[in-house]
């Protein structure tokens, strides 16, 4: 069994969006019709994203961190979007476990977005069905395009590597060493989801120096100034040579 | 959840077709063991399942306008054995023909003798169409209310309330309905509608105040903490990735104050339970007759702030990724 993921580093994510347009570009250039934009350049533009960027800030200054939390769908190995749709145009493919709307045969009627607690799913005004990431499916098998293209468009656009894809079902993946070795873990977890997507925290290598570590107890420099000096009437050296 | 009309017509219109096909059977049923007496009902009962129908056809109408591709709509038979919006989609249809065809029995005056009971009471054929259609009608109080009931993250929703009050409510719209329609139809069951619609709409009001004060304790089990995965008390959302609207802004968000929550929450506490409970009250108990017919007219509309209420009452677990938009 495969089962296609993304690990979203957020130690190097560093929030510029390049994955964001790079998937709108691909994903409305493909057959199957492109993503709406209403009203692009208005005062209240509205559009369909498949992958979203957002922003938040840990901590109360001045001890804050800030954290871009690249958002798509998850592709869950039990998402809870699939068995409510009624015509079976959600489905979870079985030989890659991508989760994806067949757009021919979507009513719209927006129950698997109530399903899905992670709000990954949008309908698109224009075509007037339901949407979702496709982990690019249509770049990812293609044969006409260079192996190390045939990766999610967002992958490709990332200019830190923060985004890293492969089958998490195969233990020697980069994508199962990332989250067995560098703690990658799913989101929501308390909806028994089981997100394939796994998330990268941030890390920060900090250095622990003890107290007693700050001064050399074994200085020899120091031991010396602490030898007890010899009183006048004590015998010198002189004294115990002259025997 | 930003209420959607189409679909709060669609589950009070024919919630209260349902209880008002229960409401016909019910006397039906009474009137064949000999609990009512025996008068010549057939047409009322024919007029009655028509007015079932109108109800239920509006209702099916409605719900057309919450589809993106209404033109696929048949498709959505396809997968009843995973999702309940499926199996409502069969039962809605196959209760309609049942109301059809029980209707049709009543108005053709059917005598067809299926069975006769040890006690002479006779079993025609519109006795099994009404039972069939009971039957139906239990079933797609169960798969509409199932359809909120079986989000668990929807945690307002997820409870065996929301399947009972969705009976419940049904119910209590579809006895005062028959109420109303008997007032002219057959005024001597009036009063037996009026009692029956008196009982359920107090039942209602219990378990829905159950409802109520069970969301009121309900506590998030998901929080900005568990939706990004970071331990830290103090998280706040800068940005939403967006300056515009999105979907995720539009369709999970109510937009309303507080305070117009709760103006409607006693609103239809007030519509849908307690006028009309003194209105049926006051025409069973108090020399009133012409408040029986008007107790519909003041739940109907109860009933629909009810239905606005418990789509604006469910917080989705989408909503904690949009809380700044920015």
């Amino acid at each position: 069994m495969t089962q296609l993921a993304l690990v979203i580093d957020l130690n190097v994510c560093v929030g510029c969006h390049a994955c964001v347009t790079n998937c709108k570009q691909w994903n409305t250039s493909g057959s199957a019709g492109p993503l709406a934009d209403f009203n692009p350049y208005g005062a209240d533009p509205t559009g369909t994203f498949f992958n979203r960027v957002q922003t938040f800030e840990v901590g109360k200054y001045p001890n804050t961190q800030t954290v871009h939390f690249p958002k798509s769908c998850l592709h869950c190995e039990e998402p809870p979007c699939v068995p409510v749709c009624p015509t079976g145009a959600s489905y979870k493919r079985a030989d890659d476990g991508i989760v994806l709307v067949d757009y021919d045969k979507c009513i719209g009627c927006k129950y698997c977005s109530w399903a899905c607690p992670y709000g990954a799913r949008e309908f698109d005004e224009s075509r007037r069905v339901m949407t979702k990431c496709t982990l690019c499916v249509d770049r990812i098998y293609d044969t006409a395009l260079a192996e190390n293209e045939r990766k999610p468009a967002c992958v490709l656009a990332c200019p830190t590597s923060a985004r890293i894809f492969g089958d998490i079902h195969d233990p020697d993946s980069p994508v199962s060493v990332a989250i067995r070795e560098s703690a990658g873990y799913p989101l929501m977890p308390e909806w028994g989801t089981y997100p394939s997507n796994h998330y990268l925290p941030r890390r920060k290598t900090a250095l622990h120096i003890h107290k007693d570590e700050l001064q050399r107890a074994d200085n020899p420099l120091k031991i010396d100034g602490l030898l007890p000096k010899p009183a006048k009437s004590e015998p010198s050296l002189d004294d115990v040579m002259s025997w | 959840m930003k209420p959607a009309f189409s679909v709060i017509f669609l589950t009070t219109l024919i919630g209260a077709a349902q209880g008002l096909f229960l409401a016909l059977f019910t006397a039906q049923s009474y009137v064949l063991f000999g609990l009512l007496p025996q008068q010549n009902e057939h047409t009322f009962y024919a007029h009655g399942s028509l007015v079932a129908l109108v109800f239920l056809t509006g209702g099916l109408l409605a719900s057309f306008f919450h589809l993106g591709r209404p033109e696929r709509a048949w498709r959505s038979a396809a997968k009843w054995r995973t999702s309940w919006l499926s199996r409502e989609v069969i039962v809605l249809p196959a209760f309609m023909g049942a109301i059809f065809l029980y209707g049709l029995a009543h108005l053709g005056g059917w005598k067809l003798v299926l069975a006769t009971l040890e006690s002479g009471v006779v079993i025609d054929a519109s006795v099994v169409l009404g039972a069939i259609g009971t039957i139906l009608a239990f079933a797609l109080f169960v798969c509409t209310a199932m359809i909120y009931a079986s989000l668990p993250f929807l945690r307002e929703w997820h409870s065996p309330l929301t399947v009972i009050n969705t009976i419940l409510l049904g119910g209590a719209s579809g006895f005062s309905l028959a109420a109303t329609f008997a007032a002219s139809g057959a005024p001597e069951l009036m009063r037996f509608f009026a009692a029956w619609a008196f009982i359920i709409t107090l039942l209602g009001l219990v378990s829905r105040s159950a409802s109520l004060a069970r969301n009121r304790r309900l506590k998030p089990k998901s929080t900005v903490q568990t939706a990004i995965g970071i331990k830290h008390p103090q998280i706040v959302q800068k940005s939403s990735g967006f300056l515009g609207g999105a979907f995720n802004t539009r369709e999970f968000f109510h937009g309303k104050s507080p305070s117009v929550l709760r103006s409607v929450k006693w609103g239809f506490l007030l519509a849908a339970f307690v006028l009309p409970a003194l209105m049926l009250a006051a025409g069973l108990w108090a020399n009133v007759p012409e408040a029986l017919p008007l107790a519909f007219a003041v739940q109907y509309p109860g009933l629909l702030a009810e239905r606005w209420f418990f789509f604006a009452q469910a917080n989705h677990p989408q909503n904690i990724y949009y809380q700044a938009v920015t």
